[in-house]
């Protein structure tokens, strides 16, 4: 693996930079500071200057109007946008665009039509709806949600918890069982207009963030026609892991961006607040946590390429993924822990991104699987068969 | 917590609006029929919090009722959506820019379903 940038990866590092510091930050000062929304005047104005960056549209293929970059450039421009207040889960407050719905990629040419290309265009907004009241680490299992065939129609009855976007999407991926007894092999994927009579978007789930919000949903006697299966009747399964797999990447990066910029304020921080006539820094008490925050985000930087770097080369990369996810979602946690404690009583007031940061990225731990979970994959690869 | 804010109204005076709290939350201000005219928050740029945000609206509005909550972002935009399901419009003092974006609830019929700690996708 090659662990230097290449020269058009560290300008477009520096590009992102740039923009983050002195559009982003600086609009932060007179937000809400747990808004993850920019005045729309402000949200068009930087969607153009990402346009003209040849940015817009992170992870959409190029085929499809995206910019087409390599998984380690994404992770790398992940790292940079999310390094301000809300950039934890509305990492530049969305104005660098997305995939959103990477799967519609896969799908027909008449799903693309009514789908992806108005998602594409800015027309449509979908969710993606895979976990359930009974869990979500290992959705194969605990999906109970119901799709029986009837005619040219699927009736599906069940419900889903903690999905972000349902109320305002257009349409989403529904995961539900259409085959009770084969475990994974028995869940297909449904594309569902929301305004499908039986679709209900029952409550917000309030959580430790505020930004992009989950909602719990259910469905009664929803009727979907069979052209909106996405992909094949019993192969929902490999759609939602390869998902999670790749989607682990981002996500690690996402949080290692955090924690750089929480480490950032707190080495300043201690160079400048003062405590019995020397600064915080030189302190080794205080020295020692930086060291630490140091060796954190490093470990989770390589982990996260390394990662990304297999992906680019289409080697299995289920356990790097892991390794990565679960190394920078606790490093990180430990990051944004230790530098709110250097930055004392004003860590933990809303006038600084700390207090954000640590609720948020508590979360970080549990989504996407679980520590326990990451753990689990790398076991299950480094043990082979012989675990169960 | 109930979807609706079910707490009694309150008067909108000057004396007991001076002993309410300063933190973060939600509240709605309503008319002498007790209909809702106003959903809003004390956010972490509200000065003084709740008694701030409602000593802004002293004199206008005869009710209110409040709910402290740190979540007041996403509480508020429950509360909106969940007028909007009630009432087909949102509460007239709410400006376009405050109800940009917000989603669909249908309430009517909830039922008790059990909550993991999982955060979903």
């Amino acid at each position: 693996m090659q662990l230097q940038l290449t020269q058009e990866q560290d300008m477009v590092v520096r590009m992102v930079r740039r923009f983050v510091r002195e559009e982003i930050v600086p609009l932060e000062i007179n937000l809400d500071p747990d808004t993850d929304q920019l005045p729309e005047e402000d949200s068009s104005r930087l969607k153009a200057i990402v346009q003209d960056m040849g940015l817009f549209g992170l992870g959409i293929p190029k085929e499809y109007g995206g910019p087409d970059l390599d998984m380690v450039t994404q992770a790398l421009i992940s790292m940079e946008i999310s390094q301000h207040r809300a950039g934890l889960y509305a990492p530049c407050y969305g104005v660098f665009g997305g995939a959103g719905l990477a799967q519609l990629f896969e799908s027909s040419d008449a799903q693309k039509e009514n789908y992806l290309y108005p998602t594409l265009r800015g027309e449509k907004r979908g969710f993606f709806g895979l976990t359930e009241p009974s869990g979500g680490s290992d959705p194969a299992r605990a999906i109970q949600t119901r799709a029986v065939r009837d005619g040219d129609d699927w009736v599906i009855n069940g419900s889903k918890i903690f999905i972000s976007g349902a109320d305002r999407a257009d349409f989403g991926l529904v995961f539900a069982r259409t085959s009770p007894d084969k475990g994974r092999g028995g869940v297909t994927c449904f594309i569902v207009d929301t305004d499908t009579p039986g679709f209900h978007v029952r409550r917000i789930v309030h959580t430790l963030r505020s930004a992009h919000y989950a909602t719990e949903l259910q469905f009664e006697d929803m009727r979907v026609p069979h052209a909106n299966v996405l992909g094949e009747v019993n192969k929902g399964f490999a759609i939602a892991n390869d998902r999670l797999s790749r989607q682990r990447i981002p996500y690690s990066a996402g949080c290692i961006g955090v924690a750089i910029k929480a480490h950032e304020m707190a080495l300043e921080y201690s160079k400048i607040r003062e405590t019995f006539g020397a600064p915080l820094s030189s302190r080794q008490s205080i020295q020692w946590m930086l060291v630490d925050n140091e060796i954190d985000i490093q470990q989770a930087k390589w982990a996260t390429l390394e990662a990304a770097d297999l992906a680019d080369r289409g080697e299995p990369f289920r356990k790097q993924a892991a390794m990565a996810k679960l190394v920078s979602t606790e490093g990180a946690s430990r990051v944004v822990d230790r530098s709110m404690q250097i930055h004392g009583g004003y860590g933990v007031t809303k006038d600084f991104p700390f207090e954000r940061w640590y609720r948020e990225m508590r979360i970080r731990r549990i989504g996407e699987g679980p520590s326990e979970v990451q753990r689990h994959i790398i076991a299950r690869d480094i043990l082979g068969s012989s675990l169960r | 917590m109930s979807v609706r804010l079910e707490k009694p109204w309150l008067t909108l005076d000057p004396e007991l609006v001076a002993r309410l709290p300063g933190q973060l939350g939600v509240f709605q201000l309503a008319n002498e029929n007790h209909e809702v005219v106003y959903i809003g928050f004390a956010g972490g740029r509200s000065l003084f919090g709740l008694k701030g945000e409602l000593t802004n609206w002293l004199g206008r509005w005869p009710f209110f009722r409040l709910e402290v909550n740190m979540a007041y972002r996403t509480r508020c935009r429950e509360l909106l959506m969940v007028h909007f399901s009630d009432h087909g419009s949102y509460p007239t003092e709410n400006t376009a820019q405050e109800t940009a974006g917000l989603g669909r609830l249908s309430i009517t019929a909830v039922t008790k379903m059990p909550i993991n700690t999982k955060e979903g996708s």
